[in-house]
């Protein structure tokens, strides 16, 4: 096959991979300031989406509008549409604390509650009432701590506290409590900018796993990781998306000048 | 000269040499200001520094020695009869010498002379000047109060002298110091660090010489009731009318007062623990910036009524509606319009107190969860927990040991508030568990023991100091526990 075709033989296999979330004319305003323009993006089922750009373009602000954690945000206004399996999230219909259930978020900085590993992960499933017996929520706990990569390290630790883990450990028990609560879109807000290289790269491998069971969204500053890890890439520059891509041919052949420039930082 | 002209001497001394030394410095420099290791104004300070500060530190040292000089030299000179009597007579006899010494002061020679050769009575003579003595006076007196002037005089004219040598030594001597390299800056930075030293160790001498004061006081308290009588004693009855006579002490338990403290207390941090917290929670967590804005500011304006109105609150308003609402609902569950809430009691001055702690609780409690990381927040939010599963299972158990800290707090507070129980629980010294009914406190007793007309020396007067102790001891351990599990708790997040 030469190698247009393969490239179109993947786009269109890219293509095919259904939408599971759906950005339209997505604007976002803190009080008089307007953060995001009427962005359009679309986040794919099973696939890794990376969000570029440089510090303030707004990739973090219209991550948070994917859970509605903007909420949290006095003066924080979000106009347009956002769909989850076309259920429209900002419709007053949709119950917010169901809609972060099924779409889990982890943060920049490792935020592990100041409570045992275990009551940890069972936090989510507690609250949502997912288990009905010790046996269900201890199996749940474990299995999330095996999806996060974690429970070798901790199975014989359960009872300690969850802060005395090392960074990158803490952020894996973040991840794990993310999936704990079985959500189908899980956020990603630069997860590794407060880790080392080795916990880096676990928690990348980590996110390659995970991909085959979760829709996952990922703000990063690193270009090399959206490279590593993503299979879309959006560029977002002065709270406009500049360009949505395969990853592959984002950082090989972009469309967009910007990104261009970005990419081989002349800018940001 | 006298002392506070001396000491105006000094200050204008040390701002002339304020301004030698910076005119000093400008001259060294040449008018290149970047050539001086300091500005010119910090050479300036360190001339006036060495001006005034040796200068003011001889005037207090000479202050303080030449009376206890010139008392000892006086009280040498006594005559012998006198001398042999005991140190009360010598200190009686030296306090008149120095009344006859002011009235001294403020006659002519004439007179002077009229009262030497006893011609005229000494003490009508002061009194028409204006000086009251106590005895009649006697001889030796005149004599030894004319030396006594005569040494101050002398010292008063020394001190002036050594004062003014030395403002002028130092400031000629700094003056000398100032080149264009020498470190003024950081001199005067020495010094700044001496004042600031010097004033927080005024902070903690003082609490050191109360704590003296108050156990000196206590221990003789001890050496008239047995501590164990005092401490386990269950009946509290000081007999103030057999104050002073001999052989009936009257009975000093300290358990009554103890209990009704306690109990008191209890009651109060019952009302204001919940309602506090509540209040801190919500103007925490669910407040919007505006209305916080508003509310924290009024709620904390509680805490700066004074104690004694919340008093006057509880004996006017509170004391008489609990014993009206008692009264009318006894009436309508038995028909008999007895009130069996008292006016003064427990729960008026426990609710009272209450409502004066609701600010301490709330306003230190929201401090404390604020202080929550806003990641713990937002990771429980992002897991699709509600606002108060966030507060109830992630927020409170966080800024747990924090809110006992604060607690613990408020409770020294209201283990030692006095006003509010003065007025509104009653003097009666008793061990009863009925809220409606009165009970004292310890702090109550400590006023009703030192209002009056009663001299230091009976053990009814001296209780007040061991009851004092006892607080003290109590609302100490309560503020060290308290600090140090706040401390204990601020380590986590740093």
């Amino acid at each position: 096959m030469s190698e247009a075709a393969v490239e179109k033989a993947l786009d269109q296999k890219m293509n095919t991979v259904p939408l599971k979330m759906i950005g339209k004319d997505v604007s976002v305003y803190y009080g008089e300031k307007r953060a995001l323009f009427d962005v359009n993006l679309n986040i794919r089922e099973n696939t890794v989406t990376a969000l570029i750009g440089p510090s303030g373009c707004g990739k973090s602000t219209f991550l948070r509008t994917l859970n509605r954690m903007n909420d949290t945000i006095e003066n924080c206004r979000v106009t347009g549409r956002i769909t989850l399996d076309e259920d429209d999230i900002y419709d007053p219909s949709i119950d917010v604390v169901e809609l972060r259930a099924r779409v889990g978020m982890v943060f920049q900085k490792p935020n592990p509650f100041p409570k045992s590993i275990y009551d940890n992960v069972a936090y989510g499933p507690r609250i949502h009432g997912l288990a009905r017996t010790k046996a269900e929520l201890d199996e749940i706990v474990e299995t999330s701590l095996q999806k996060a990569g974690l429970w070798n390290e901790v199975k014989d630790r359960l009872q300690e506290p969850g802060t005395g883990l090392s960074g990158g450990q803490q952020q894996r028990l973040c991840i794990a409590r993310a999936v704990a609560v079985s959500p189908e879109v899980i956020l990603m807000d630069e997860p590794c900018s407060a880790l080392d290289p080795i916990a880096t790269a676990k928690v990348e491998e980590l996110i390659h796993e995970l991909r085959a069971n979760f829709t996952i969204v990922i703000v990063t500053h690193s270009m090399q990781q959206a490279a590593r890890v993503s299979q879309r890439t959006a560029m977002f520059h002065l709270g406009n998306l500049v360009e949505e891509n395969d990853t592959d041919k984002m950082f090989t052949n972009p469309d967009d000048q910007r990104t261009q420039d970005y990419i081989m930082g002349r800018f940001g | 000269m006298s002392t506070s002209l001396l000491l105006l001497t000094i200050l204008l001394i040390g701002l002339v040499a304020y301004f030698a030394g910076r005119a000093r410095s400008l001259a060294v420099s040449g008018s290149k200001l970047a050539t001086l290791h300091s500005l010119p104004g910090y050479h300036g300070s360190y001339v006036a520094i060495w001006a005034v500060l040796p200068a003011a530190l001889v005037l207090a040292a000479w202050l303080i020695a030449s009376p206890l000089y010139i008392d000892s030299s006086v009280r040498s000179a006594l005559p012998e009869t006198v001398r042999n009597q005991g140190a009360a007579t010598v200190q009686l006899a030296l306090g008149q010498v120095k009344a006859v010494a002011t009235g001294l002061a403020r006659l002519d020679a004439k007179e002077i002379e009229a009262v030497k050769t006893g011609s005229v009575n000494l003490r009508e003579t002061l009194a028409a000047k204006g000086v009251a003595l106590a005895g009649e006076g006697e001889p030796f007196m005149v004599e030894a109060a004319e030396q006594f002037n005569a040494m101050r005089g002398f010292s008063r004219w020394l001190m002036s002298a050594v004062v003014l040598l030395a403002a002028f030594a130092g400031g000629v001597y700094a003056i000398r110091n100032v080149t264009a390299r020498f470190r003024a800056r950081n001199q005067v930075e020495r010094v700044m660090l001496g004042s600031l030293i010097v004033a927080s160790s005024i902070a903690i001498l003082t609490t050191i010489g109360i704590i003296g004061s108050m156990l000196s006081e206590a221990g003789r308290f001890f050496s008239m009731v047995s501590p164990a009588e005092f401490f386990f004693g269950t009946v509290w009855d000081p007999r103030f009318a057999a104050a002073g006579s001999e052989g009936s002490s009257g009975q000093f338990g300290l358990l009554p007062l103890l209990g009704g403290t306690l109990y008191i207390a209890f009651v109060a941090m019952a009302f204001a623990v919940p309602i506090g917290l509540f209040a801190a929670i919500y103007m925490a967590e669910y407040a919007s910036p505006r209305l916080r804005s508003i509310a924290k500011p009024l709620l904390e304006v509680l805490a700066g009524i004074p104690t004694i109105v919340y008093g006057f609150f509880a004996l006017v308003t509170v004391g008489p509606f609990l014993r009206d609402i008692s009264a009318q609902l006894n009436g309508l569950l038995t028909g008999n319009y007895q009130n069996f809430i008292q006016a003064q009691s427990v729960l008026t001055a426990g609710i009272v107190m209450g409502i004066m702690l609701i600010p301490f609780v709330s306003s230190l409690s929201d401090d404390i969860i604020t202080q929550v990381p806003r990641a713990l927040r937002d990771g429980s939010l992002g897991l699709g927990a509600t606002r108060s599963e966030t507060v109830k299972k992630v927020i409170l158990p966080a800024a747990l040991p924090g809110i006992v800290g604060a607690l613990l707090l408020t409770a020294s507070r209201a283990v030692g508030e006095t006003m509010i129980v003065v007025l509104a629980a009653g003097v009666a010294a008793r061990m009863q568990i009925n809220p409606f009914e009165p009970m004292t406190t310890v702090t109550v007793k400590i006023v009703h023991q030192l209002t009056g007309d009663l001299e230091f020396t009976s053990p009814q007067t001296l209780v007040a100091f061991a009851l004092g102790i006892t607080l003290f001891v109590i609302t100490l351990g309560l503020n060290i526990y308290a600090l140090y599990i706040v401390r204990k708790y601020r380590e986590q997040y740093e």
